[in-house]
């Protein structure tokens, strides 16, 4: 018998939450905030969906309804990576250990 | 064109980038790494996604358009935003992640071809179950993250919204969502998938709007949780190894950071979303009679501190109110040129989302290594000669050790009351948003200096 490949992707999926049970468990807790902005950031990497629907049109009709929305959710996940990402980097920037002499 | 199976490979390399991105957050010094970890993966995962298309036409210039014009946006953002407007930042950006969700799901449900599931009116079942939970998580998400915005940013006000049968009405709407989701997939009709999106909306309004301004931070990460599942939910149906696994590391992360504002705030999960916190108690501790408290100046705060060995900072979400931060690390600098040893003490919930505090007090130079969480920097207070809580309130109030009937009991505080003395920073004898008393107030180590935090830290560096 043969096992539905949605079961390789509930395994997957499954074992991404222990991973992710654990990993984050071991952040600092100083560092919580960036890591609620960097996990916004990743989670946009729903954009390849977005990415496949907004080119899913023919040539003729780049613009019918389902690739509009793919339009529209490109945009919006785009800001979220790109402010995602900086904000984080812009905050871990600023975390600075004690200097010695001044 | 890029086979099924290579880029399936790639995804995975791109989900494990992102899992090292969240691992170099353990320490403040990997953590930079670990965001170049995390920018790698998802430049490999939209690569990956145009090179598996493999449509360069027209289409790929839209496509690239949209995408510029949402990151020149999100880098604007990114760039502008002051520091003390991260919770409100991040619950934008938990809305955009809904709503994208949202997007993706209806173009899946119009065009089911372009991503191999069926035909419009025929989608696979499975597909069609995954989509309408990814699309409804998100769109719970996406409303409960607006109206978490408006609290934050204080256009909507902060005091909970409850009305009566609330919570029968709620419970009403997730299930009519699950019979929803039955019907869409036993008729594939449209209109209910329709109907199914307009009441997820609805009720990720209705979740939110109970919950009082100051629980703000177990909501933030509680949409972070949902985001994340909702991806997830997105990413079965797209059959995507990235998304599922992203959508898993976010859903587990946000609810790890839920759990630990609980913790902090002594609350369980349900009472949080239940909501109506902050309403109910106030009325108690009104008409206690007026205690005497010893009212100190800026002269007196100096000269306690020039004598001290030690000092412990205790910032709250007061603090950056005032814009206090950069004052208060003037004053550190003073007193660390006089020999004294400070160290800031961080409660779990100071501030209005997980670790505020911390990045409030990294953009104003203070070394991480200076800064403590609770547990680390409890004992030391019987040790320090001054306690400095600026800004802060129920959070050092030992009510919460002493009265089982006090709406905090339970909740760790910070153990102000045991150093030598303790210097209070605050506008009035206010109670804080728990609504109660603060013994803390009336002790006789306790001076209080009444004025706004930024004020008073400045005149005090005057003074040492």
């Amino acid at each position: 018998m043969e096992i539905d490949p949605f079961i390789f992707r509930l395994s997957i999926f499954v074992l991404s939450i222990f991973i992710g049970y654990y990993v984050v468990w071991s952040v600092t807790p100083s560092l919580h905030t960036p890591l609620m902005s960097v996990t916004n950031a990743i989670s946009s990497v729903i954009i390849v969906g977005a990415i496949i629907a907004g080119l899913a049109g023919n040539s003729d009709s780049i613009f019918n309804t389902s690739s509009i929305f793919g339009f529209l959710a490109i945009s919006l996940a785009a800001i979220n990576i790109f402010g995602g990402f900086l904000v984080t980097q812009r905050m871990l920037a600023m975390y600075k250990k004690k200097k010695k002499d001044k | 064109m890029l086979s099924a199976n290579l880029s399936a490979i790639f995804y995975l390399v791109s989900g494990i980038l992102f899992i090292l991105a969240l691992r170099g957050l353990s320490s403040p010094e990997t953590s930079r790494q670990g965001n170049f970890f995390g920018i790698l993966g998802m430049i490999i995962a939209i690569t990956v996604t145009f090179l598996s298309v493999g449509n360069f036409s027209t289409g790929f210039v839209v496509v690239l358009i949209f995408l510029l014009i949402g990151g020149l946006i999100g880098a604007f953002i990114a760039y502008k935003i002051p520091m003390t407007a991260m919770p409100e930042l991040v619950a934008g950006f938990h809305s955009l992640v809904g709503l994208a969700a949202v997007f993706v799901a209806i173009a899946a449900f119009l065009n089911p071809d372009a991503f191999n599931l069926g035909s419009p009116g025929n989608i696979r079942l499975g597909s069609l179950i995954e989509m309408s939970i990814g699309a409804a998580v998100g769109a719970i998400t996406f409303s409960g993250s607006i109206i978490a915005f408006l609290k934050l940013q204080g256009i909507m006000s902060g005091s909970p919204i409850t009305f009566k049968g609330q919570h029968p009405l709620n419970a009403l709407i997730l299930i009519s969502i699950i019979v929803l989701t039955y019907l869409l997939c036993s008729t594939q009709s449209s209109n209910l998938f329709w109907i199914l999106l307009a009441v997820s909306f609805l009720i990720g309004f209705l979740l939110i709007i109970p919950i009082g301004g100051a629980d703000m931070p177990v909501v933030i990460s509680m949409l972070n949780s949902y985001s994340g599942w909702a991806a997830a939910g997105i990413g079965f149906t797209l059959e995507n190894t990235a998304l599922i696994i992203t959508g898993a590391l976010v859903g587990s992360s946000g609810a790890i950071l839920s759990y630990i504002m609980c913790k902090g705030m002594n609350r369980s999960f349900f009472n949080v979303i239940l909501g109506g916190f902050g309403a109910t108690e106030q009325t108690s501790s009104q008409n206690k009679e007026q205690r005497p408290v010893k009212n100190g100046n800026a002269d007196d705060a100096a000269f306690l501190m020039k004598n001290a060995s030690s000092v412990i900072i205790v910032p709250g979400y007061g603090m950056a109110v005032a814009q206090a931060q950069h004052a208060l690390r003037e004053m550190v600098d003073t007193l660390k040129k006089n020999d004294i040893k400070v160290s800031y003490a961080i409660h779990p919930v100071a501030g209005r989302m997980p670790g505020h505090m911390n990045v409030l007090l990294a953009e104003a130079n203070v070394p991480y290594d200076e800064v403590f969480e609770l547990e680390e920097i409890n004992n030391d207070f019987a040790n320090a000669d001054v306690a400095f809580v600026i800004g802060a309130n129920d959070v050092t109030n030992p009510v919460a050790k002493t009265d089982p009937q006090s709406p905090i009991y339970g909740m760790p505080v910070l153990d102000v009351e045991k150093c030598k003395s303790v210097l209070f920073v605050k506008r009035s004898l206010s109670p804080g948003y728990a609504g109660i008393d603060n013994d803390l107030f009336y002790k006789e180590n306790t001076l209080m200096l009444f004025a706004d935090a930024k004020k008073m830290t400045e005149d005090i560096t005057k003074n040492l």
